[in-house]
């Protein structure tokens, strides 16, 4: 039925060289609803000296298309193409294009090149300046057209599988059918024999080509065949004219004039008036879409560019961050919107971080002196049972996070990540078992902490407490069973936090390593805090193995000079 | 019990239980008495506003500029038994409808029967937002695109549900110094906040985040945050006639509308209730709302301030920080753009 339909001869490149060697530029507008906005654009289109071609949906009501005919009754550079239903996804689209296209080179055999646009579209540059811009560039269609095996053009959906598979349920009304029928043919790999040199390419559906390659493609001999193989092609807007200016053009610009970005989603973004700046500066043809109430870019669209190409690095940017935003989020944030599920968190917490374990029991002047030697918040025991220790004895801590222990139970996690992301310095904290264990699988898990362990280091406290015995030994079976538990997780295959460890013994016999870590220097400066006196601590140990509790990971008090590093697969104990 | 019938008889469960909310709205309905129906004038497409409130009248005025805005379309007001004007002054609003009632607020789960009937009645096919006079709702781009904006994104995004915390605001300075006066921006006096101070937790039989904290948790609730007002709220809901609040507008049924939040890393479009509820206003509030003890779990909350009002408390500390826009709540983490760009 189309082979039938007149098409206009193709006016050759010398001819037009000859007698007007500026572009002339059809327009096919398709609109689906809003006409009132769609009246508008096409206004503009057609005063800026392009012929208009207009598509009006048959869903769209009869009243409301009479009424943007007779607003448009005074151009005489706008006709309507018959109307067909459309649905989205569907063939209905490309043969309204088709019938568009043939309408308007019917109506005005001397275009040069034809640009596809919807009603919503919103020109950015002046006409002329587009008309201008492809004077300069006679033979190029500006089509994104980009190979469908080789590369994922389409976000979230089908690339190549779009031309194998068949597509007999709607999309949008029978979806759960849509995905199971795309699945069964999966499963049963049936697959579509694509004809004879159709190449499957994809790309925008708004491309403008020029005459030559477009007239081409309406009257290729074959089109019957390719028709009724793009028939049953999913999104076939998104490929036709994609994949069949392949076998016509003198010369593709795989781009698109049009600016039109998707979401994650496969949605297009919609611009607001404070996108104005950016789309000004970007200099691209045309934009969409455009949020039909966002007076302030009808208004001041279109207007002349400062820069002839096309470029909306900024637009990208500012739409991929969103992606990502919406897709990753930001590292270490807990909040009403973005709450993830253990291990999906894309970072535990948003900035490194160091944990001293059993440093400030192995050298009891360290949190007083530290503070002046590193460049970090340095606290007391953050999760001492008795209450928050914030740096400086503060009762209310960074972000007016609370003192209470109660409140800092109730989400212990989120009272770290909350601490280290309102802060703009590093947090350093002293650990020990004394402490809320909670957090311990959460921060060996994360890559962001530092931890430094002085392993027995609990034991130092007792040694001078001055407690009876028998509280002094049931205290030290419940610390260190934490130790032991905590351990655990520091030699399981989890760990991602970066360890260094020493035990209690061999900070007695060398007391500089962990300082030195800490710091990361080999002279320490003057007044470093001295380690604990741990004279008596061999007799307090031998106290302890004798009422019955083993005391590990202490190091060898016996032989200070044997202190080196545990073996590894033994117990050093 | 096996996995899939505890996933079934929470159905079940739910389901009933937005139907008895339901049907309690349906029954109380008649403790509403019309003041002002103007719900004719409602069309297609607005977006309204829905409050519930007693003796506000110093802070209407700026309420209802603000909101008209945003681009509300129309206010549905309950009003519980003002004796202080509020309802003169919005009975001559033209974009106001309002009902009065004598019953008790708590008899009617604070107020949420009579706006659930309102919702149920006006709210279908609307966008609805929820809110008390003290509260202003603050999204994403807000200072250049109106309440419409969201609402057409969201509907194309096919949200049916927008979040938005509260974030207490307090003044710097003692909570009684400087007089609000009618008309007047209450962010001009409270204007400061917790960046960072809040715990969240999942509920798990509604499937909303509980989030608590904030300047009441801190300094009325410090040794028993259990109990310390819940902060999470979804205030902007495409309204269902099947929908209904459960407990404030803290969280609805169907639960599906109360998974606003993405579970994989990424985040989700969010915005904020400034809520300014520590006014000079506020000492005269506390002390009508103990005595009437109409308010959640036996007025606990407003006992706890009572008794912290008696030595002028100072809710500033030097860590608060000063409001400057959606920008910096962004910033903080408390709202997100999501992929709203």
């Amino acid at each position: 039925m189309y082979a039938a339909r007149p098409v206009p001869s193709v006016p050759t490149t010398a001819d037009r060289a000859a007698d007007a060697p500026a572009a002339r530029l059809g327009v096919v507008m398709l609109c689906h609803e809003n006409l009132d906005l769609a009246t508008r654009m096409a206004r503009i289109w057609a005063e800026g000296g392009a012929t208009v071609a207009i598509h009006v949906d048959a869903k769209v009501p009869d009243a409301a298309f009479a009424a943007m005919r007779q607003t448009l009754a005074d151009c005489a550079r706008v006709l309507f193409a018959p109307r067909r239903a459309c649905e989205w996804g569907t063939f209905s689209l490309v043969a309204a294009t088709q019938d568009t296209a043939q309408a308007l080179l019917a109506a005005d055999p001397d275009l040069t090149h034809v640009l596809t646009v919807s009603g919503a579209c919103l020109p950015l540059r002046p006409v002329e300046e587009l008309i201008e811009f492809l004077s300069a560039r006679p033979d190029r269609d500006f089509i994104e057209s980009v190979n469908a095996s080789d590369v994922g053009w389409a976000i979230g959906g089908l690339d190549l599988e779009r031309f194998t598979l068949r597509f007999p349920f709607s999309f949008r009304r029978q979806r759960n059918l849509f995905d199971r029928y795309v699945n069964l043919q999966r499963r049963l790999n049936l697959s579509r024999r694509i004809p004879e040199g159709v190449i499957p390419h994809l790309g925008s559906q708004w491309w403008c080509l020029t005459v030559r390659t477009l007239t081409a493609i309406l009257s290729d001999r074959e089109r019957a065949r390719y028709d009724r193989y793009f028939r049953h092609v999913w999104i076939p807007d998104e490929s036709y004219f994609q994949t069949l200016a392949r076998r016509h053009t003198l010369g593709i610009e795989s781009r698109s004039l049009t600016l039109s970005k998707f979401d994650g989603q496969g949605k297009p973004y919609v611009f607001y008036d404070d996108h104005r700046d950016m789309l000004a500066q970007s200099g691209c043809f045309v934009a969409r879409k455009i949020w039909p109430r966002a007076q302030g870019l009808y208004e001041a669209f279109p207007r002349p560019a400062q820069t002839a190409e096309p470029d909306s690095y900024m637009i990208d940017r500012l739409i991929d961050q969103a992606v990502a935003r919406r897709k990753v989020g930001r590292p270490g944030l807990y909040m009403q919107s973005r709450f993830p599920r253990k291990d999906a968190e894309n970072g535990k917490t948003a900035a490194p971080y160091t944990v001293l374990y059993g440093l400030a029991e192995a050298y009891p002047g360290l949190t007083e002196w530290l503070p002046f030697h590193v460049d970090a918040d340095v606290h007391g025991h953050l999760f001492a049972e008795t209450g928050v220790e914030f740096s400086g004895g503060r009762r209310l801590g960074p972000g007016c996070l609370s003192g209470s222990a109660a409140m800092r139970n109730l989400d212990p996690q989120g009272f770290l990540t909350s601490l280290i992301r309102v802060t703009k310095r590093r947090q350093m904290f002293q650990f020990s078992p004394r402490d809320d264990q909670q957090l311990n699988w959460f921060m060996g898990t994360d890559p962001n902490m530092r931890l430094l362990v002085i392993t027995g280091a609990w034991a130092v406290p007792l040694l001078h407490s001055g407690m009876p015995f028998d509280d002094v030994r049931r205290a030290a079976a419940i610390l260190q069973r934490r130790e032991l538990d905590f351990l655990n997780i520091l030699d399981s295959v989890w760990l991602k936090a970066q360890v260094s460890r020493w035990n209690l013994a061999e900070i007695g016999a060398d007391p500089l390593p962990p300082l030195a870590t800490l710091l990361e220097t080999d002279d320490l400066p003057d007044g470093a805090p001295a380690p604990a006196d741990l004279t008596g601590m061999l007799a307090f140990l031998d106290r302890l193995r004798n009422a019955g509790l083993r005391p590990r990971k202490m190091g060898d008090f016996r032989h200070p000079e044997r202190s080196a590093r545990p073996p590894i697969i033994k117990d050093a104990s | 019990m096996p996995g899939w019938w505890t996933g079934y008889w929470r159905k079940i469960r739910l389901r009933a239980r937005r139907q008895y909310f339901l049907g309690r709205a349906i029954r109380r309905r008649r403790a509403l008495s019309p003041v002002a129906n103007r719900t004719r004038a409602i069309g297609s497409g607005a977006i309204l506003c829905f409050v519930t409130l007693r003796n506000e009248a110093v802070r209407l005025p700026y309420f209802l500029d603000y909101y008209r805005a945003l681009g509300v379309d129309h206010f549905l007001v309950v009003d519980n038994d003002s004796d202080d004007g509020s309802r003169a002054l919005l009975e001559a609003q033209p974009d106001v409808s309002l009902w009065t009632t004598k019953a008790s607020y708590k008899g009617s789960r604070y107020g949420l029967d009579w706006v659930n009937w309102l919702l149920f009645r006006h709210g279908t096919g609307h966008w609805c937002l929820t809110v008390d006079p003290d509260e202003f709702l603050v999204y994403p781009h807000c200072d250049v695109r109106p309440l419409r904006a969201l609402t057409d994104w969201l509907d194309s995004s096919a949200y049916r549900a927008f979040p938005a915390m509260m974030l207490d605001m307090y003044p710097r300075g003692s909570v009684t110094e400087r007089i609000y006066a009618a008309g007047e921006n209450p962010l001009d006096i409270a204007a400061w906040f917790d960046p960072a101070n809040y715990m969240i937790r999942k509920n798990r039989e509604y499937g909303n985040l509980w989030i608590q904290g904030g300047p009441r948790a801190r300094a009325f609730f410090a040794d028993d945050p259990q109990n310390a007002p819940a902060l999470n709220k979804i205030p902007l809901v495409r309204w269902a006639r099947h929908y209904a609040y459960v407990s404030s507008t803290h969280m609805l049924l169907p639960r599906s509308l109360n998974l606003v939040y993405d579970e994989n890393g990424g985040e989700r479009a969010s915005g904020i209730l400034l809520h300014t509820k520590f006014l000079s206003t506020f000492v005269g509030k506390s002390d009508e709302e103990m005595t009437r003890g109409q308010h959640y779990a036996g007025s606990r909350e407003y006992k706890a301030y009572h008794s912290a009002l008696q030595n002028q408390p100072q809710l500033w500390c030097p860590e608060s920080i000063e409001y400057e826009g959606w920008r910096q709540l962004e910033h903080l983490g408390l709202i997100s753009r999501g992929n709203w760009p």
